[in-house]
């Protein structure tokens, strides 16, 4: 972003306390509503608390819920159907973006148009998406019922019902509902790569294959990994089509952390476990955007681009 | 232009793949009940609009309406009056610890909710914006400042610095500077980052469902949710009432898809 591109004129001093004037109100915003949250949240996970009843006391328990954690098997379950959510929808949103970025890349008659429709499932609430998608795989009105068996009633699948098949689905409503967002950015990273690279090795003779390969793959590194931050953060945080769609079942078929971690806090009442899963979620999303930044190199965070 | 098929198979697929949803609830929502209860399902609907009648009236969706338009409008106007001094002075100005700002930012935007949603709500409780909308406006602003700073500062850095120094020149402060000069030329970059930010509060779930738990507070997707009868699904109503909370935002991205392109790349890949 920026950087030098100060303005001269100015007395520094002077500046400086402009600059701090403007910030200040999204800075105080974001320290009482983000900040003191966070903070807050890690000194209740070393709490045992309980939601509206004081007289079960609150006493500092120091790691006592983060050692439950590491043995509650119901945790450990949605941890690992976590990551397992994580890495599927994922690595297909991004597969499936670039896909999307390619023929959006491309120019032809009416793209704007799908370019629109290519961001619809992303601009509609996921609340909406999910039921839409609840519906589809309804047992008896549903339309993957019909499209797959016709008029044949009698197989007709309850596909929520089936812990494989919701888990399944959960994954593809979600890979449905942001692809195009993946796209988005792998799209933004298509735009940046010079013509003359492609002209060139048509010259040179390679195929439409190995130009993908050779120049547009290495050259979308950055813009991938961004899509891959966003989308594995996203993915983390997945709560509202688990909600509308299986409320974590059947069974524990779809029980995902941040979903374990809203009962566990808010229908169960146990502020100091609850809060315990949810620093987790975030821990488990801090390391990992560490990871990815690594991996980016410090031009996301503000280096002199231009 | 020479044929390609792998490419007009890619613009049918983006195509159906994306609509394809939608237009099943939207083929649903013109049925009649027989129709809906029909197994095997049928395709074409008969049954006009007796679901949105139903829906706008016995649903109360028109509350929800208003009450979504209320928060996303309030977080929308507040998230840029105090987003966009915020990016200016990070794009232009001598900022101490600009990279920390900026960096920290990122971080917020990607706090899971669930991290910040107990102390949020217990601030709210002491605050009494339990059951208000502004107790919503507040975290939604929180939560979609990163992107409509990083949006906006792209945007500014953008614009020629010569502009603001002949200002300064004569006489102008950073304040007339940015408002009078830099603000008309950003003003793409400012409606990109409130359509975006518009959208998020229209949609977000979890803090709603915390914070709003009166019914005739609600938000839509918070009624969406929730929606049921008394003792089947009512899927009719449902898909009426997911087709209206659909089609501003459809209308949104079919008249501003370039903007919210060009926005989200802005917010991510240009940084």
């Amino acid at each position: 972003m920026s950087g030098g591109a100060s303005i001269g004129q100015m007395p520094e001093n002077r500046e400086r306390v402009t600059a701090w004037a403007m910030v200040m109100p999204a800075l105080a915003i974001t320290l009482a509503f983000a900040l003191y949250p966070v903070v807050q949240s890690l000194l209740l996970s070393l709490r045992r608390q309980f939601l509206g009843v004081p007289a079960l006391g609150d006493t500092f328990v120091g790691l006592e819920n983060f050692l439950l954690l590491a043995q509650d098997p119901v945790a450990r379950d949605a941890f690992l159907r976590t990551l397992g959510f994580v890495l599927c929808s994922t690595i297909l949103e991004v597969g499936l973006g670039i896909g999307i970025a390619l023929v959006l890349h491309e120019h032809f008659r009416g793209r704007g148009w799908v370019r629109a429709a290519a961001l619809i499932p992303w601009a509609i609430p996921t609340v909406v998406a999910s039921q839409m998608w609840r519906y589809i795989f309804n047992d008896q009105f549903g339309l993957a019922n019909l499209v797959l068996y016709g008029d044949e009633v009698a197989r007709y699948h309850p596909w929520l019902a089936s812990p494989t098949w919701a888990f399944v689905i959960i994954i593809f409503a979600d890979v449905w509902k942001t692809a195009s967002f993946a796209g988005l950015l792998v799209l933004a990273g298509l735009q940046v790569i010079p013509d003359d690279l492609y002209d060139a090795a048509k010259i040179d003779g390679a195929n439409a294959w190995q130009r993908f390969w050779h120049i547009t793959l290495p050259l979308l590194k950055p813009a991938l990994l961004l899509a891959l931050l966003f989308r594995t953060m996203d993915a983390f945080r997945v709560f509202d089509l688990v909600f509308v769609m299986t409320q974590g079942g059947p069974g524990d078929a779809t029980q995902v952390l941040q979903f374990y971690g809203y009962k566990t806090l808010f229908t169960e009442g146990r502020i100091g476990y609850g809060t315990a899963i949810s620093v987790s979620v975030f821990l488990a999303i801090f390391s990992l955007s560490l990871v990815y930044l690594r991996l980016v190199g410090s031009g996301l965070l503000g280096k002199d681009a231009r | 232009m020479k044929p390609r098929p792998l490419l007009a198979i890619g613009i049918g697929g983006i195509v159906v793949g994306s609509l394809l949803p939608f237009v099943w609830f939207l083929i649903t929502s013109l049925k009649s009940q027989g129709e809906i209860e029909a197994v095997p399902p049928t395709w074409w609907p008969s049954g006009g609009f007796e679901f949105y009648r139903s829906a706008l009236i016995e649903h109360h969706l028109l509350d929800y309406v208003v009450n979504s338009l209320i928060v996303a409008g309030g977080t929308t106007l507040l998230a840029l009056l105090v987003g966009t001094p915020a990016a200016y002075a990070l794009a232009r100005l001598r900022l101490p610890g600009k990279r920390w700002l900026m960096g920290g930012l990122l971080c917020i935007s990607m706090f899971p909710q669930i991290a910040i949603a107990g102390p949020v709500w217990q601030i709210l409780n002491v605050l009494g914006g339990l059951n208000t909308h502004w107790g919503l406006v507040l975290p939604y602003v929180t939560l979609t400042l990163p992107l409509a700073i990083w949006i906006l500062a792209s945007f500014f850095a953008e614009l020629p610095v010569e502009l603001e120094e002949a200002a300064q020149i004569d006489g102008c402060s950073p304040w007339t500077a940015m408002w009078r000069i830099m603000l008309p030329l950003a003003t793409p970059g400012i409606f990109t980052a409130a359509i975006l930010v518009f959208i998020y509060a229209w949609n977000e779930f979890f803090f709603a469902l915390l914070i709003l738990t009166q019914p005739e507070k609600q938000t839509l997707p918070v009624g969406i949710a929730l929606f049921q009868g008394e003792f089947t699904m009512p899927w009719g109503e449902l898909a009426a009432a997911s087709v209206l909370a659909t089609l501003p935002l459809v209308l949104l991205v079919i008249l501003f898809q370039r903007w919210i392109v060009s926005g989200l790349s802005a917010g991510a890949v240009k940084g």
